[in-house]
């Protein structure tokens, strides 16, 4: 993909399902190779140091190379890319640029996925100088990612299910395959029309939200009174409706409450697709919507039906009732109605309004001047916690950083393939530590100030888990309700 | 759709005017401006960039024709090919239709025949079908003459007008034409669903839904 390569690894599984052999990136070593000063200096420099080296790119030459040799090169102005294409080599999808005109480019990545699987072995990513490429081969689909923003294999591995879990979630897997089982060399955009931007929203998500990287949401901040008033308007409601399988409340893209059957569990990386819908339609603002919805952990192979509405107009929060009746809308329509006036009734709708222009807390209200930043999950629950970035991760380029560092610190500590499961590393880095702690309860991640004496740490993180301890009702659902 | 739970008209009270409501269908092909229609007529409001719709959209609006006043349920629904076999649960029962096309793209008004014929074959055979050539401030663009859907408007028995949902054109008129043509009496058995029956259930003040939100008597 890169002619300039001048170092191409394979790193294949050993066999069908086996483990990811971790061939590291010898740049990887630091943590810090990405942000070192050249680098910063040469994104500040933009892109054309980089395409001057070819000589193609000569003005008279220009005529001369190739439409898709042009498309090729406007893709390589981005860190980062995504394809989706079918086992057949039909483009379905690309993330920043017209899948139509990259033909050749997905029967590139069609051969190499095949010419691997020739050999009863499956390619998992390539590395080429800078760039790691990611290959997702499942079911009738590929899903390819082409990255220079330092992404380890598992973390690409990671996005690229969540892509594909959105697509099952559009059409379910059963569907899917009954589509290329009768037609090998269909068009799937022709059904996944209007699904690109629920792509891009969540390929965006993915880079920015710690979200998915921690398998985990984030609840708004309530008072436990308000939260338990609020569910228990829902219950109310809805107990006693036959069928319906999840309720969730969702204010900013964070949760405020899930009510579900009691035999049902609803998966994190379910609870994301629906986080990611809501946040990518605007539209769910100016009606009630009815909408089938697969949500893959819970059962791939079947639709849902989601009546999705805004609780009111001076009220932002986003109500999901999952039913599998597909004939409860005007059901569930009602039963909306009562939630919202008992809502009202007890002042719950000003209770979310003023958590909604809170937006959450900084790192002053925590007050341990030593850690910048921290991501807190809570193991148990699959929900974590946050401090809005603040100085100096207010700018987005520091924001991508830390996230960066986060998603390799995560890596090492806990995604499966790597080599070691640490339970607390200490990192000294040129711009900041990273302290990160894994137990059965939780797992912590702080940026903390690059000054600070080794032994200093641990009592600031003390404080730290002390404060969230303190906060933890407001800023976790600690009991689950059921209907 | 199943029966809402509070139907069947009450036995006084029509002596105000009548009231009637009716469940309208949008049909066509994606980006043709079925949820633009609705907003404008609905909201009053117009997006230049109205995201593609996800499953359907429910909405409500009031008109007043003479001494009735006319509740239009609408559902507007997505016009990707992925949920055309969710359609029948949206056009069943329904009352009125309007199928819409983009006079600028000759594609969607073959997509808009071909919606017409399902509606006369599987839809309740009283149903009133509008047929909208949307988009029509694309005049320079056109590639749907007026006169062709006309003849075929005429030829299939549906209500014709192009509309443009950006400048307002036509599309109350649409929905007003279509609320004259819906047939205001006859007594519609209580329990229902509009259901099989294609005449708009009459109900009252008291009866009023409290969902909409929706200004009544523009």
């Amino acid at each position: 993909m890169d002619g300039s390569a001048t170092f191409v690894e394979l790193d294949r599984s050993v066999g069908p399902g086996c483990s990811e052999v971790s061939i590291l990136d010898p740049n990887e070593s630091s943590f810090y190779d990405f942000v070192s000063d050249e680098e910063v200096t040469e994104r500040k420099q933009e892109e054309p140091c980089e395409d001057s080296e070819d000589s193609s790119d000569n003005p008279e030459d220009v005529d001369a190379v190739s439409e898709d040799e042009r498309v090729v090169r406007s893709l390589r102005e981005r860190d980062k890319l995504v394809f989706i294409l079918s086992e057949a080599g039909k483009p379905i999808y690309c993330r920043h640029g017209s899948e139509e005109k990259l033909v050749s480019l997905f029967g590139l990545m069609q051969a190499l996925v095949f010419c691997v699987q020739d050999d009863d072995d499956q390619i998992k990513s390539i590395t080429a100088g800078a760039y790691r490429i990611a290959f997702l081969n499942k079911g009738p689909l590929i899903f390819v990612a082409v990255s220079r923003r330092g992404e380890t294999p598992g973390q690409l591995a990671l996005h690229l299910g969540y892509a594909q879990s959105l697509i099952v979630s559009v059409l379910t897997a059963a569907q899917l395959k009954k589509i290329f089982e009768q037609r090998r060399n269909y068009d799937l955009r022709k059904l996944l029309g209007g699904a690109d931007r629920l792509m891009d929203n969540l390929l965006d998500g993915l880079e920015q939200d710690p979200a998915y990287l921690l398998g985990a949401v984030s609840c708004l901040a309530l008072n436990p009174s308000v939260r338990d008033s609020i569910s228990d308007a829902i219950v109310r409601h809805c107990a006693k409706l036959k069928n319906l399988v999840f309720a969730i409340l969702l204010a900013d893209s964070q949760l405020v409450t899930l009510v579900r059957m009691k035999k049902y569990m609803l998966h994190p990386a379910d609870l994301h697709l629906l986080i990611n819908l809501v946040a990518s339609s605007e539209s769910f603002k100016l009606s009630e919507s009815w909408t089938p919805i697969c949500l893959p952990r819970f059962d791939a192979n079947g639709f849902l039906h989601a009546h999705v509405s805004y609780l009111a107009d001076d009220c932002q929060a986003c109500l999901l009732l999952l039913t599998v009746d597909k004939d409860q809308f005007f059901v569930l329509s009602e039963a909306k109605q009562g939630i919202v006036q008992r809502l009202r009734r007890y002042k719950c709708l000003e209770a979310i309004n003023r958590a909604m222009k809170n937006g959450g807390y900084t790192m002053q209200d925590v007050n341990i001047p030593e850690i910048r930043h921290f991501l807190y999950k809570a193991r148990p629950t699959a929900q974590y916690t946050a401090p809005l970035f603040s100085a100096p991760y207010d700018d987005s380029y520091e924001k991508d950083r830390l996230l960066a560092l986060y998603h390799r610190m995560h890596q090492r500590m806990l995604l499966p393939g790597s080599q070691r499961h640490l339970k607390l590393v200490y990192v000294v880095g040129k711009y900041e530590c990273l302290l990160c702690w894994v137990t059965a309860f939780f797992e912590l991640y702080a940026a903390i100030e690059p000054l600070v004496e080794k032994e200093a740490v641990i009592p600031r993180v003390e404080k730290l888990l002390n404060w969230i301890k303190s906060e933890e009702s407001r800023l976790f659902i600690l009991t689950s309700t059921t209907f | 759709m199943a029966a809402r739970g509070n139907t069947g008209p009450k036995p006084n009270g029509s002596a105000q005017g009548k009231i009637c409501q009716f469940k309208l269908v949008l049909l066509g092909e994606s980006a043709v401006g079925k949820s633009s229609l609705v907003l404008r007529f609905v909201k009053g409001q117009f997006h230049e960039y109205q995201e593609s719709t996800i499953g359907a959209a429910f909405m409500t609006q009031t008109v007043c024709l003479d001494d009735t006043t006319v509740k239009f349920e609408i559902w507007d629904t997505a016009g990707q090919e992925r949920y055309h076999s969710l359609a029948p649960m949206y056009y069943r029962g329904a009352q009125a239709a309007i199928v819409v096309y983009d006079i600028s793209n000759q594609d969607t008004f073959g997509r808009a025949k071909g919606w017409v014929k399902e509606l006369q074959r599987q839809a309740s055979p009283t149903i009133v079908i509008a047929l909208a050539g949307n988009k029509s401030d694309l005049a320079s663009k056109r590639m749907v003459e007026y006169d062709e859907a006309q003849t075929y408007a005429e030829e299939h028995g549906l209500l014709f007008m192009e509309t443009s949902a950006k400048t307002a054109m036509n599309v109350n008129d649409i929905f007003l034409a279509i609320a004259k043509k819906l047939p205001k009496s006859g007594g519609p058995g209580p329990g229902g669903d509009a259901g099989s029956s294609a005449t708009g259930r009459r109900i009252t003040e008291a009866d009023n839904q409290p969902s909409s939100g929706a200004s009544c008597c523009k």
